[in-house]
């Protein structure tokens, strides 16, 4: 790989959702789903994001694509950005960026056939001939492994594999360069992960395409990911290289989340350290102040409690947020101090 | 359905399902589940019957009851099954100004028909826009409109009608309206409900995410899957516009006494309740009766039909 394009720049994204309550539906408060979340994607890489449920990672995918209206941050996706553009300009983008869902039954519409499934894309963004469209689709088809002959049937006729097929031709249809999956294997059966896996891998492959995938399976994320973020209560704890991280975490959470892939072998299992986090994850709309990870980090310091350690680059190519990792000689300094103050006065200030 | 839980490739295995679930499938599933009860099929075929025979009632019926040409005072007050001077007999007697009853509850229960099935409608379609621009868009227009529609619920229909109906003045364009306007809000609350249940599922947000315009959205995606509640809602809205509009006829505010509606055919004839005159408000009622309660009755069995839990 010789110096690949960055295809999307995330920058301080924030998706804060309101929490509205009562008669007149007033602002009672928010939720941090996504707090401040900075990464590239390169051009043909597999970017995996992980993290436990909850933490924001599907909610970053789809505030990346727009799927939501973003707080603040920007968002280039091949060099425009999309964080804040109009309807009418994002509607011209949306053909670059799609999305494959986690629930592949609950993804597809249960009325429409599976040809007009994958066809209305093509009905709104492009101007073919009927024959043109059928074609078009019948060419996704194979591109995805399905029959042709089932064309015109309904997605509840099909399994789960070959619905999350139908949902990932459907995301194809627009020649898309990025394609954010939302945890695509996650509701399918063991078996037929790897198909899916397989099948995204050779799409990557022969169309150039660019991966945010998303799970909750380390395993999984290791197999097809290039990178791999790690996220944790709205913030990217650690993003590294694959082989990087899964042999030398660096963030206390990523060791944790690693030591909880369970091991097959039973002589290393044994012979293996297991950190087990105590405590449940903090409520996103009440974040403890300093680092997020302070409540349930096994080497806590006085400093994590006060100040957001910052995201910074500890190796090259190895980013990761944890004051563990700072110069132990200084102690941070007032750059940094003023740096996180913001925090903490966002919490308390804002509006209600 | 159960191809859910096969592994990958099961349900290509079977050919038998393969032409499964097209439209006519879907439909003869539909009725055979639907005619599992015989109240329901025969209520269905009087619901038909009384519809056939009240919109032919000009070709059907042997006067034309609302024609005061073809009236005549020496026919009034007969006895069901006399015959009359226009040389038939009247099956369910003549009323006070020699009107043939039969025919005047068949044109009656066709005005019956007609606004009821107008109201129903109207109040169907005002009310799926209500509901999915409030299960939508959400947020404060979603508060507003459906504050208006609790409120709304919380009284009892027929007073709102009655209000209307007082305002607007007496005529099937106004009745209509005042039905609208009371009814829309049962369509909407059911919308409303089952759109937000939609709403939240991953193709809708796929539809989004395509894009597609937020009008193909609402109509092509959200639509057709809040429909099958709102149908048992409509067959029950139905039967109740004809009863509400039996009941403001009957109070005299509907529909003046020289237009044929089941409501003044009873009001006129409750007049002689007390003599033996009685054939002159039960017919009417029988028919309102009849016809209301078969209406419930198929809706009844459509929703056990649609019922998710009774799915085969």
């Amino acid at each position: 790989m010789s110096a690949p394009r960055k295809l999307v720049e995330v920058r301080d994204l924030k998706m804060h959702f309101p929490i509205h309550g009562g008669f007149l539906q007033r602002r009672m408060g928010e939720v941090k789903a996504v707090d401040g979340v900075t990464f590239d994607i390169y051009e043909g890489e597999t970017l995996g994001l992980v993290g436990e449920s909850g933490c924001g990672k599907s909610t970053c995918g789809r505030a990346l694509i727009r799927l939501y209206e973003v707080t603040s941050g920007e968002v280039r996706i091949d060099g425009r950005n999309i964080a804040h553009a109009g309807p009418e300009a994002l509607r011209k983008m949306r053909p670059t960026m799609q999305m494959v869902f986690q629930d592949p039954q609950a993804s597809l519409n249960p009325r429409m056939t599976v040809a007009s499934i994958i066809g209305e894309p093509l009905d709104e963004h492009t101007k073919l001939s009927r024959k043109e469209r059928l074609e078009r689709i019948y060419e996704l088809m194979d591109q995805v492994g399905l029959n042709r002959d089932f064309a015109n049937r309904y997605p509840h006729e099909f399994s789960g594999g070959q619905r999350q097929r139908i949902g990932i031709a459907r995301a194809l249809a627009l020649h898309p360069k990025f394609i954010v999956c939302d945890e695509p294997i996650a509701a399918l059966d063991v078996s037929i992960q790897a198909q899916v896996v397989n099948l995204l891998e050779d799409l990557q492959e022969k169309l150039g395409l660019t991966y945010l995938f998303i799970s909750h399976d380390l395993s999984m994320v290791r197999h097809i990911a290039d990178r791999v973020a790690v996220m944790y209560l709205g913030k990217v704890v650690e993003l590294a290289p694959r082989d990087r991280l899964y042999t030398d975490p660096q963030h206390p959470y990523t060791q944790a989340l690693l030591s909880a892939v369970p091991e097959p072998d039973p002589e290393l299992a044994s012979g293996r350290k297991r950190t087990i986090l105590t405590g449940d994850v903090p409520s996103p709309s009440n974040p403890p102040p300093g680092c997020n990870f302070s409540t349930r980090c096994p080497k806590v310091m006085e400093v994590c409690r006060k100040i957001d350690p910052e995201f910074r680059e500890v190796a090259p190519g190895q980013f990761a947020a944890c004051h563990l990792l700072n110069d132990p000689a200084s102690p941070p300094g007032p750059d940094a101090a003023a740096g996180t103050e913001a925090t903490p006065i966002n919490q308390t200030g804002s509006p209600t | 359905m159960s191809d859910t839980l096969s592994p990958e490739g099961a349900t290509l295995a079977t050919p038998a399902a393969a032409k499964a679930d097209s439209r006519a499938t879907r439909l003869k599933n539909f009725w055979a589940d639907f005619s599992r009860s015989p109240v329901a099929v025969i209520s269905l075929v009087v619901i038909v019957l009384l519809a056939a025979l009240s919109f032919g009632a000009p070709w059907v019926t042997p006067q034309n009851p609302y024609d005061m040409a073809s009236l005549d005072w020496m026919d009034a007050f007969l006895h069901p099954g006399t015959e009359g001077s226009g040389g038939y007999v009247h099956l369910l007697g003549t009323d006070n100004a020699g009107r043939d009853m039969l025919s005047a509850i068949l044109y009656g229960l066709r005005t019956s028909f007609v606004i009821g099935l107008s109201a129903g409608a109207l109040a169907l379609m005002v009310g799926i826009c209500v509901g999915l621009t409030a299960a939508y868009f959400g947020g404060r227009i979603e508060s507003l409109l459906m504050r208006i529609v609790d409120l709304q619920l919380s009284m009892p229909a027929i007073l709102l009608a009655l209000v209307l109906v007082a305002m607007l003045g007496q005529g099937v364009a106004q009745i209509v309206l005042a039905l609208v306007v009371a009814q829309y809000a049962y369509f909407a609350r059911t919308t409303h409900g089952a759109a937000t249940v939609e709403r939240g599922k991953d193709y809708i947000e796929a539809a989004r995410s395509t894009p597609l315009p937020t009008r193909r959205v609402l109509f092509r995606h959200l639509l057709p899957n809040v429909l099958p509640p709102l149908i048992v809602v409509a067959t029950v809205q139905v039967a109740s516009a004809i009863a509400l509009e039996a009941t403001l006829s009957f109070l005299g505010v509907g529909l003046p006494l020289t237009e044929p509606s089941l409501g003044s055919l009873i009001s006129n004839g409750f007049k002689y309740i007390h003599t033996d005159r009685t054939w002159l408000s039960i017919y009417p009622g029988l028919f309102l009766m009849v016809t209301v309660v078969a209406i419930n009755l198929v809706g009844d069995q459509v929703r056990h039909v649609l019922d998710p839990r009774n799915q085969r």
